[in-house]
């Protein structure tokens, strides 16, 4: 097999160079034959299966702006640039579901590709070898730890993010009438989502000046028992703000979680639908509602 | 040598007493405002007290429990009690604590609880 480096005839030198020309002397190797480590390096990545959602055209694109970023990284020692083109790169190919996996295992490869490329063109000259190593590696896995933990870090916002942004949709506090507040609480409820809704809860509750909020749980399948009593715990709190919280739409399954776990719910008022909740609270608030016929008589 | 407390500040509104906690208070500071609160509503012939406690970013298992015990005296003293001004994070590490002022009642602030007072006076007067 043909190295792709065969037949170079960069002389290595004999005396010990300093680490800047080191580090000049390794970038201007890479320079001289990037397009062949970086094909290369995409063959690898093809192999590997690695960034298939990636078209063929955009892959190499992609990788010759990596290959360029990374090199200029490793000359300068600077992240900075490198850091800028992974949140770009990021922000690109995270909503087309690539994984962290094929992110680190893309830069590893480079990191790879470049220390083959090295060990083929200085195999001669142990010493001098061992010297660009040692330059080489410590560089390389720092921007190969940059770009993979930039990348993390940029899905872990667009996670956050996307959280928040549910978050802020999944729990509505809703004013009713005057100081009647409604909590339609619809989908699973884990620990952070309770904590999240007893907050906003207990804030609406002192911003409207409510007195009786009617929680309906009609769309809540399944609760978990530290979850059934941090609701409890929200009912008890919101009593302490000088509400008076009515629970509707407590489904069979939940009824036997609620029983099942022992909560004491002596303190609590319970209605089969929202409907009932909602009537039970205009009672308490000293609605009535009538039929405008009626009223006419 | 006579002790000395914080002074809460307890004020007559009509036939209702009004104490202001403006700051966080010791135990015995605690035992303190519950003794001259029960004294002074024994002399006005009060119908009701507030106690506010807006200022107070923690409510420890004492201060429930003085609270508890001055809801009960005053209750055998023929008033009623209200606690008002709870604020959103003291009550929810109260109920994580367990201290849930069971059978105390509460309202979300001074008005309110004034509100509630009064409310209770004339079911009383209609009841009698």
């Amino acid at each position: 097999m043909l190295s792709p480096l065969a037949g170079l005839d960069l002389q290595p030198s004999t005396q010990y160079p300093s680490p800047h020309t080191i580090t000049h002397e390794i970038v201007a190797h890479f320079r001289e034959h990037r397009s062949q480590l970086r094909d290369d390096w995409l063959q690898r990545v093809k192999d590997q299966h690695l960034l298939t959602v990636l078209p063929d055209d955009e892959l190499v694109t992609e990788a010759t702006m990596v290959l360029d970023h990374y090199l200029d990284a490793l000359e300068t020692g600077s992240l900075d640039t490198l850091h800028t083109y992974t949140r770009n790169l990021s922000n690109r190919i995270i909503p087309r579901r690539v994984e962290t996996r094929e992110v680190v295992a893309l830069v590893l490869n480079l990191r790879d590709v470049l220390a083959r490329a090295l060990i083929t063109q200085y195999h001669g000259d142990r010493e001098h070898l061992l010297a660009i190593l040692d330059n080489y590696q410590p560089a390389a896995n720092r921007v190969a730890n940059a770009v993979a933990v930039g990348f993390v870090h940029e899905r872990d916002r667009v996670i956050r993010e996307q959280q928040a942004a549910i978050r802020e949709l999944s729990t509505p506090v809703l004013q009713m009438r005057d100081r009647l507040l409604v909590l339609p609480i619809i989908g699973a409820i884990d620990p952070q989502r309770a904590r999240q809704l007893t907050e906003q809860l207990l804030y609406a509750i002192r911003e409207h000046r409510a007195t009786v909020v009617v929680m309906d749980i009609t769309g809540v399948a399944a609760l978990d028992a530290s979850v059934a009593n941090h609701l409890v715990q929200t009912v008890e709190a919101a009593r302490l703000l000088g509400a008076r919280v009515i629970v509707s739409g407590v489904s069979p399954e939940i009824a036997q979680t609620l029983v099942t776990i022992g909560l004491d719910l002596s303190e609590m008022t319970t209605v089969g639908d929202l409907q009932g909740g909602l009537e039970r609270a205009e009672r308490l608030l000293g609605y009535r509602v009538v039929p405008t016929s009626e009223l006419a008589n | 040598m006579p002790e000395t407390y914080v002074e809460v500040p307890i004020l007559k509104q009509g036939p209702f007493l009004i104490a202001t906690v403006q700051s966080a208070l010791a135990d015995a500071d605690l035992a303190h405002l519950r003794e001259a609160l029960v004294d002074r509503m024994g002399r006005h012939r009060s119908r009701g007290v507030v106690v506010d406690v807006t200022a107070l970013d923690v409510m420890d298992s004492y201060a429930v429990r003085t609270l508890c015990e001055l809801a009960t005296m005053t209750r055998l003293r023929g008033a009623e009690i209200v606690i008002v001004g709870i604020q959103p994070d003291v009550a929810f590490s109260m109920v994580q604590l367990g201290l849930t002022l069971k059978g105390v009642p509460t309202a979300l602030d001074l008005e309110e609880g004034l509100a509630f007072l009064q409310e209770r006076a004339q079911c009383r007067r209609a009841r009698d």
